[in-house]
């Protein structure tokens, strides 16, 4: 297929770092995707691969001990280069944002409604009233029963499930064209996941945003993504549509990941885990970074990082023995 | 059904340490009953008059666990599992309600005490740090819980090695470690190794693999269905994770609110579930099908909190099939279809005056 014009998000050989006085480890190992208008992809993999990192670098939100390499372009703008007081430009119209946690971006002493509506004052340069209309709408669109009563909620009176949609009705405030999500159900219970689960679905095809969903959980990959990207010590080592991943995984670590991954109808059976645990990125061996707990492992995984290799037109694996 | 209650053989001892404990009422005595407990907290309404709140957090429940069964306990975070566990090894005080342990009713006169309950009941939580002390090693943190029953300092140091061995960790590698030097992974089985160090009869695990990456949650898992073989163990395992509780458990038992809406062999259960609020979490679980998705919610809502819950059945305001009658009168655990199955729904109950209740057999 030729690429007639540029993807709304590409990210090729991204890089991230912490340096300081008594630290320096790679935590982002060279990421590169691209995400179309209208397509959702999931990071997945398990807690200190770099996800949140990666999620967090689009948007140039991290500490200042964090050096970032590589490019990231969105919507044109090159997010890398980015000045400081430049930022305004990407955060909240291009590309928002929803946390595991509510309250990481929830005002407390402030009620749901002037959130929100203080936000569209803000980015759209409308009056307040204006605001608080389209606060009203939001609520709504995020299917918030008496929307207008819960306007002049404050968080902490609202249940983790409403909660979690106000969040997400302020990360659309400015009509984002990119919507972030890092692990955005996972604080929930199972009846209140699949609701929110639902509703960014349908906010996604309704709003046409491209959308990244950052989780350590198959169940929720496979309920939004349209593409993987299976993630290991801070490198993609397979990605692929989720079909192909979920039907056909490659990567060792994939299959080692679903053979642990406890789901119905095997009760009793031993689970097939994989030994070990992740590597200390501080200290990541010379090879691929998954060979010490490989049962695949030949001496030519220690050599080198192996490339991602295509084994259809979509589906790439970053692994010698995958073939 | 796989119901290992036919004999009750003691396993030998780690290091003979420990007493061994002796089975007291033999195989067909339940090895523990739970009989209308009760927990509510008072709530400070701060400067408002009116009548005194209170969270139901458990509201009277009763339940059986046989020897060397799992009792899988599933349900939504608040509906009071974490108390029901807490009520058990007695952390807390029951408002009321009784807890007998093979036969021994448990903080009554001639009944066990605290320290007796506690040899035979241990306790794994979630958060692997928060229960471990930061500044003891690992081997000194277990070798501490046996000295405080009475075992001489270097008997509980090599039952705590053994303890160790046990759970997959080297003694020689890792007893002289702190609990910051571990990974999570690693944390959970020190906890594991604690509990077990008593040689207890029955271990409750409250969402003690939940927090763990699922290749280690996988590694855990297996080790506590083999410690469970290997030491004649029972279970009482605590999940919001439906799957693995399907997987490591023979029995399950579905809390809403502070009250035991179903319980039953878990095939049955998973697959017949007769509560519409089981119906409702078992179709909430997440496919592994990116083909399978699912298109409507199974329930809506959140649940709500247990402060004075509502009249009658706690569940009517997000059940699918409530009538007038679930407003007016409280459900009560009774049988369903099959047998062990019990259920508390109008609709599943016979001559109840729901619509939907079967037909009264003659
Ligand atoms: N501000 C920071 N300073 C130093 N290290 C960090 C910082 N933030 C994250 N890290 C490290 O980067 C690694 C990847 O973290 P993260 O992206 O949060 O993982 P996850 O895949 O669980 O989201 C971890 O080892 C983490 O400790
Ligand atoms: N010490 C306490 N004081 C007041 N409320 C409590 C206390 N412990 C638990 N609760 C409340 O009791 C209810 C049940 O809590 P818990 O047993 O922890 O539920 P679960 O473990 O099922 O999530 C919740 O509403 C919780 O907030
Ligand atoms: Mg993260
Ligand atoms: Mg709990």
């Amino acid at each position: 297929m030729v690429e007639t014009q540029t993807p709304l998000v590409a990210v090729e050989d991204l890089t991230v770092r912490f340096v300081s006085r008594d630290l320096d480890i790679s935590v982002v190992n060279g990421v590169s995707f691209t995400l179309a208008a209208g397509e959702a992809m999931c990071i997945l993999g398990e807690s200190g691969s770099g996800k949140s990192v990666t999620l967090r670098a689009l948007m140039r939100l991290l500490p200042p001990a964090a050096r970032i390499g590589g490019k990231i372009s969105i919507g044109g703008l090159d997010v890398t280069t980015l000045a400081d007081n430049d930022l305004r430009r990407l955060r909240g119209g291009l590309v928002s944002m929803i946390f595991q946690e509510p309250m990481t971006a929830l005002d407390p002493v402030f009620t749901i409604g002037t959130q929100i509506a203080e936000s569209v004052v803000f980015h759209d340069g409308v009056s307040y009233a204006a605001g608080r209309k389209r606060a009203l709408e939001l609520l709504e669109l995020v299917q918030i029963p008496s929307a207008p009563r819960r306007l002049d909620a404050y968080p902490h009176e609202l249940s983790g499930g409403l909660r979690q949609r106000a969040m997400i009705a302020m990360a659309l405030a400015c009509r984002p064209r990119v919507l972030l999500a890092d692990e955005p159900t996972t604080a929930l219970d199972a009846t209140v996941q699949i609701q929110i689960l639902l509703l960014l679905r349908e906010l996604q095809r309704d709003l046409g945003m491209a959308t990244i969903i950052v989780t350590h959980d198959l169940g929720v990959a496979c309920e939004v993504a349209d593409k993987m990207a299976v993630m290991y010590a801070g490198r993609f080592v397979e990605t692929g549509s989720s079909i192909d991943v979920m039907e056909t995984p490659r990567h060792p670590y994939t299959r080692g990941l679903f053979q642990s991954t406890v789901h119905g109808g095997m009760r009793g059976a031993p689970l097939d885990p994989i030994p070990g645990s992740p590597p200390d990125l501080a200290d990541l061996p010379p090879g691929c970074a998954f060979a010490p707990r490989c049962k695949l492992k030949q001496p030519i995984c220690e050599a080198g990082v192996p490339e991602l290799v295509a084994s259809t037109v979509d589906h790439l694996t970053r692994c010698v023995m995958a073939g | 059904m796989s119901q290992a209650v036919t004999k009750a053989p003691r396993p030998q001892t780690l290091t003979g340490a420990m007493p061994p404990l002796e089975d007291r009422g033999g195989p067909s005595q339940p090895m523990l009953i739970a009989q209308g407990l009760k927990k509510h907290f008072p709530i400070n309404a701060g400067f408002l008059a009116g009548p005194p709140l209170s969270v139901k957090a458990v509201d009277g429940i009763s339940f059986e666990v046989a020897k060397g069964e799992t009792l899988g306990v599933v349900g939504e975070s608040g509906c009071g599992k974490s108390t029901a566990a807490r009520l058990l090894i007695r952390l807390i005080e029951p408002d009321e309600g009784t807890v007998i342990l093979d036969g021994d009713p448990v903080g009554v006169t001639r009944g066990l005490t605290l320290r007796e309950l506690r040899r035979r009941l241990q306790m794994v939580f979630q958060d692997s740090y928060a229960s471990l002390n930061p500044r003891l090693t690992i081997e000194d943190t277990i070798a501490f819980g046996l000295k405080a029953n009475g075992i001489a300092t270097s008997a509980a140091v090599k039952q705590a090695r053994r303890s160790l061995d046990l759970v997959g960790l080297s003694p020689d590698m890792f007893a002289q470690r702190y609990p910051h030097e571990l990974s999570g992974g690693q944390r959970q089985r020190v906890n594991i190794a604690r509990a077990l160090a008593l040689e207890p009869r029955v271990v409750i695990l409250d969402e003690s693999v939940s927090a763990l990456d699922k290749s280690v949650e996988a590694q855990v898992l297996n080790l506590l269905q083999d410690l469970k073989a290997q030491l004649n163990l029972t279970y009482i395992f605590i999940s919001h994770d439906l799957n693995v509780v399907q997987h490591v458990s023979d029995r399950v038992l579905v809390m809403y609110l502070g009250k035991v809406v179903e319980v039953g062999p878990v095939e049955e259960l998973y697959s017949r579930p007769q509560h519409p609020y089981t119906v409702g979490l078992l179709s909430s679980r997440l496919s592994m099908s990116p083909r399978r998705r699912i298109v409507t919610p199974p329930l809506t809502g959140d649940p709500p909190n247990p402060i004075n819950p509502l009249s009658g059945c706690r569940f009517r305001t997000r059940c699918p099939i409530a009538e007038d009658l679930c407003g007016a009168r409280e459900p009560v655990l009774g049988p369903a279809a099959a047998a062990h199955h019990q259920v508390a729904c109008h609709a599943r109950t016979a001559g109840s005056g729901h619509s939907q209740a079967p037909a009264v057999s003659a």
